[in-house]
């Protein structure tokens, strides 16, 4: 019963939707003030029906109620409490109707927050976010019902699969979706500033909070996925550019050079249409990375069961949705005129490189990414490539060294017209301490590539950008110390966000660039009691036992580790035997430091020879976890300031005495 | 209007087309590089009992061949089989089983159950010989032709439509 | 009816068993037999990141746990003992597998476009901003006149 009404719930959302959809955007057309009213209480019915319908299908879950089809398929009632929650949205039916739930509080939110929006640009924003969802809607209803039976109800569920029982696994879909999902903001806002007609700053402030929001979420997302990969699954490594990894890599690019072309538009009115092409295509991309997961199109390790029917659908409401709206901007974008004039060497260029490296960097991993496709689709299936990491290592990275050589530089940079001289003297400080760093590894590395080093330079010189950035806003040493600190204090926090995350980055780049150019492994065979050098760190190998799992037998292995004599970790990697189909897995055992993790896998035995193992020190691999949550930090910080609150800024009489009346550049 | 507005909608038209076609197209198939190119040169023993086993000099004496890549232990190869036994049933082609890393017993016990449409049956008890022939999992369906060359390639468990639509048409089109 | 229910049946089966078989293997793979040479074995192992593990679909068979990628690892070891150089071993796979088993796709005609797309793009957005930056370009400011020196004293004494 509670099912069924969940599957009506689902339909009142739909109808509501369809109805928030047309009638506002009538209403403004009209000059109907009745008609776009009907916008904001629509947008928070939707939101009920979709919290009814989520409920339904949660207590399905909950209550193992195995008539429904896809908690059969997908649920089991020995299965812990934690994923049968989770176990929802761990498959298509229900992960999509997650995906519109968040849909459904994002448009909730601007009616609730947006009081201060001009009435019709709120009308038309919540009536664009309402396409998207009715289009989702009618997708789950027409091809994808959650609540859908299966008669007759079986005893008991499918999914009791341990390998998908982990906490990373559980909760890294949602913030992947609250990324790509607050992506739909921005897309909303653009469309209907373009129906509208006008872009200005006070539309760049409405737009950068929930854009900056979705960054976080899926740089949080991103970086728990890649944290899944190498600690659960213990895959050896931690991105593999694969089709499903770049799916969500590509809006956060495109986000990215969202984020800092909004800052353009916000204080100086230029790169407008670019910027309202750029919350489009960010957007598209996450709707593309949907397409990518569910379609079965690219062949892919993550991918759900596919399914030729909804692929489809999607690509069809992906035509829709991108098609619709770029014909809008082909037509509409001519009259946005840009305002701002500015100096090839100022902030505003500076972010226009930023945008077009990033552009650049997005561009290519879609070709990477859909290559494949298109030599598959060109020949007929007769001619097959692999696009794998070294396409990536020669393609990607060498737009990425300009981009985060300049990221120390922008900052410092006034608006309208720099002076680089200047902006390169106060950056001594970043420049020694990364050419000091580049000469210490230098000299202690004995081998690998000599680029990382420059990687380890460049990684630094972000940091001490950071910290000049700062040192330079409080006046450190110029002014008493007690005065530097209460400017620290008086610093708008989106200054100490865009710090954060820029100083992330290199903390990234160093633990990327540490961990792939100096990794030590070791393949030995082993008997107990033998110990073996990898890098400084001595791996003792205690004892291997045999012993019985739920579905398989596992070989468990004991390492001790220790640095010096002084003992630092123990390790037990596994080695599994399924027997039916034969097939042998293994378990590496990670132990993470600061200075880098000690890894283990173990073999079968190989006769009175021993054990096969396989030992490894990857140094600063944790950074780049790490770094990542700098940066999410940075940006949830320089979310909470005071001028990007939600709704907070007003239109202006005037763009021009806006833009005049804005304070001092803060990012 | 300027025509440049319309630059990002033209791209993203070609990239629907390409995303429409590739929705029809399976990406976990390889297509064989052995197409058109005689069959590896190594034999293999036989199962017991299936004698002569697989001899690549045999496959290229005339006569059109089938040869299926199977394992005991292989669930999809299971689901095959009334597919194989089919085509032993309707054509006259020769069909030479290759045994992919399988116990000979129970390979036998297999034959025995589900029916034999093998007239000789090769065990690759390691795999190289799989490997050779571009085999990545199995089961797998090659069709070689009278001169020894590979015509076909069928990845995965044969379907009942895949007898009249892909094998039938094959060896038509390989009978001299 | 029967047939019917037969073929579905059929779809439904092969779909569960075909994702059993290709079950992810899901860690790194250890092999029990290396090469003595340590620079041969270097260079084995360098060639393995190289190729892709046909049956995990994105992982090089350097550290896939898959069956058939210890099969291929055993291979590149032999050939690579047998004095093979790097592009024999991978042209002896290639010619098995054919291009996809590279993970770094070759450069031939069909892949122009890949190859060619970054540079490609990067340049013409260079251009793209290069113009868009000149027709935005600050006008360069000019000293006063004489005249304008004049007027402006002018305008100043007066206030």
């Amino acid at each position: 019963m509670i099912i069924e009404l969940g599957h009506f719930a689902l339909i009142l959302a739909f109808v509501l939707a369809l109805t928030q959809a047309s009638l506002p955007l009538i209403g403004t057309a009209r000059g109907n003030a009745a008609l776009m009213a009907v916008a904001r209480p629509a947008a928070f019915g939707q939101l009920v029906f979709l919290l009814l319908a989520f409920g339904a299908l949660m207590y399905g879950f909950v209550t193992s109620d195995f008539s429904v089809r896809v908690i059969a398929a997908n649920s089991h009632s020995a299965k812990p409490m934690l994923y049968k929650i989770a176990g929802l949205w761990g498959n298509h039916e229900g992960s999509l109707l997650l995906w519109v739930l968040i849909l459904a509080i994002f448009g909730a939110a601007v009616a609730g927050v947006g009081g201060n929006l001009p009435i019709t640009l709120r009308a038309r924003v919540l009536s664009v976010q309402a396409m998207i969802a009715s289009g989702f809607l009618s997708f789950i209803l027409a091809t994808s019902n959650p609540f859908a039976r299966l008669i007759p109800a079986p005893l008991d569920g499918n999914g009791l699969n341990p390998l998908l029982q982990d906490p990373g696994l559980a909760f890294h879909p949602p913030f992947l979706y609250l990324g790509y999902v607050g992506f739909s903001m921005a897309f909303s806002f653009a469309v209907a500033a373009l129906i509208e007609g006008r872009v200005d700053p006070a539309w760049a402030r409405w737009v950068r909070p929930w854009t900056l929001a979705a960054w976080c979420f899926l740089t949080i997302g991103i970086a728990m996925g890649s944290w899944w990969a190498y600690y659960e699954l213990g895959w050896g490594g931690w991105w593999f550019w694969d089709p499903v990894e770049n799916a969500s890599f590509m809006p956060w690019l495109a986000g990215t050079a969202l984020l800092h072309s909004a800052i353009v538009v916000e204080k100086r009115d230029a790169l407008k249409s670019w910027t309202v092409l750029l919350a489009i295509l960010t957007f598209s991309l996450s709707l593309l990375g949907t397409f990518i997961v569910r379609s079965g199109v690219l062949s892919s390790v993550h991918a759900f069961a596919t399914d030729p029917a909804r692929g489809v659908f999607i690509l069809g409401f992906l035509v829709l949705v991108v098609g619709g709206s770029l014909t809008l901007y082909a037509i509409r974008a001519p009259i946005l005129k840009g305002g701002g004039i500015f100096a090839p060497i100022s902030r505003e260029a500076a972010l226009v490189l930023n945008n077009w490296l990033l552009a650049t960097a997005c561009a290519t991993v879609l070709l990477g990414t859909l290559y494949p496709l298109l030599m598959d689709t060109l020949s007929g299936g007769a001619d097959k490539v692999t696009v794998g990491a070294p396409y990536y290592n020669a393609t990607f990275t060498p737009l990425m060294v300009p981009l985060l050589l300049m990221m120390a530089l922008g900052p410092l940079m006034s608006w309208k017209r720099g002076d680089l001289a200047g902006v390169l003297s106060r950056l001594h400080f970043a420049l020694g301490l990364s050419v000091l760093s580049m000469l210490v590894v230098w000299y202690l590395r004995e081998e690998g590539p000599v680029l990382a080093v420059f990687g380890i330079g460049l990684g630094v010189w972000l940091i001490g950008g950071a910290l000049t950035d700062l040192a330079e806003r409080i006046r450190l040493f110029r002014v008493p110390f007690a005065t530097s600190f209460a400017r620290a204090v008086g610093l708008p926090r989106a200054s100490w966000g865009a710090m954060m995350a820029h100083g992330g980055v290199g903390i990234v780049v160093l633990g990327i660039t540490a961990s792939s150019a100096w990794t030590v492994e070791k393949i030995i065979l082993m008997q107990p009691g033998d110990e073996a050098e990898v890098s400084g760190y001595v791996y003792r190998f205690i004892r291997a036992e045999q012993g019985p799992g739920p579905n398989y037998t596992a070989l468990r292995g004991q390492f001790e580790v220790s640095r010096n004599g002084v003992p630092l970790a123990s390790l037990a990697p596994e080695a599994r035997s399924y027997p039916t189909p034969p097939m042998d897995t293994t378990e590496a055992a990670i132990y993470p430091m600061l200075s880098g993790d000690l890894f283990a896998v173990i073999g079968n035995p190989q006769g009175d020879k021993g054990w096969s193992a396989r030992l490894y020190f990857r140094p600063l691999q944790s950074w780049i976890w790490a770094g990542a949550l700098i940066m999410t930090i940075g940006g949830a910080i320089s979310l909470s300031d005071r001028r990007h609150r939600v709704g907070s800024p007003r239109r202006a009489a005037s763009p021009a005495s806006d833009g005049a009346a804005a304070p001092l550049a803060a990012e | 209007m300027r025509w440049r507005s319309f630059v990002p909608l033209i791209i993203v038209s070609l990239l629907a087309g390409v995303l429409f076609v590739g929705l029809g197209l399976d990406p976990k198939i390889v297509p064989s590089a052995l197409i058109d190119k005689p069959v590896p040169q190594f034999d293999l023993p036989p199962l017991p009992g299936k004698e002569p086993g697989l001899i690549a000099a045999d496959l290229a004496k005339g006569e059109i061949t089938l040869v299926n890549v199977w394992a005991s232990w292989c669930g999809p190869c299971r689901i095959e089989h009334p597919q194989l036994m089919e085509i032993a049933n309707i054509t006259k082609v020769r069909m030479i089983g290759l045994n992919y890393k399988d116990d000979p017993a129970k390979a036998l016990a297999f034959l025995q159950q589900l029916g034999d449409p093998f007239v000789s049956v090769g065990a690759d008890r390691t795999g190289r010989v799989a490997i050779e022939w571009g085999v990545y999992g199995v089961p797998e369906t090659f069709l070689v032709d009278g001169k020894g060359r590979i015509v076909l390639k069928h990845v995965g468990p044969l379907r009942p439509e895949d007898i009249s639509e892909k094998i039938l048409p094959a060896i038509k089109a390989a009978t001299p | 009816m029967i047939y019917g229910f037969g073929k579905y049946r059929f779809a439904a089966l092969a779909v569960a068993l075909l994702l059993l078989g290709a079950a992810p293997a899901h860690a790194i793979a250890v092999d029990a037999v290396t090469l003595q040479d340590p620079a041969l074995e270097a260079r084995a192992r360098n060639l393995m990141q190289g190729l892709r593990c046909l049956v995990c679909q994105n992982q090089s068979i350097e550290i896939s746990d898959a069956e058939l990628a210890g099969d291929l690892r055993r291979i590149v070891r032999e050939r690579v003992a047998a004095g093979d150089t790097d592009d024999q071993v991978r042209a002896h796979l290639v010619a098995r597998y054919g291009d996809w088993v590279l993970m770094r796709p070759p450069f031939r005609l069909s892949t122009l476009a890949l190859w060619g797309g970054p540079p490609v793009l990067l340049v013409l957005g260079g251009i793209a901003l290069w113009m868009g930056l000149r027709r935005r370009e600050v006008p360069v400011l000019q000293p006063l006149t004489e005249a304008e020196q004049a007027k402006l004293r002018e305008i100043t004494a007066s206030d």
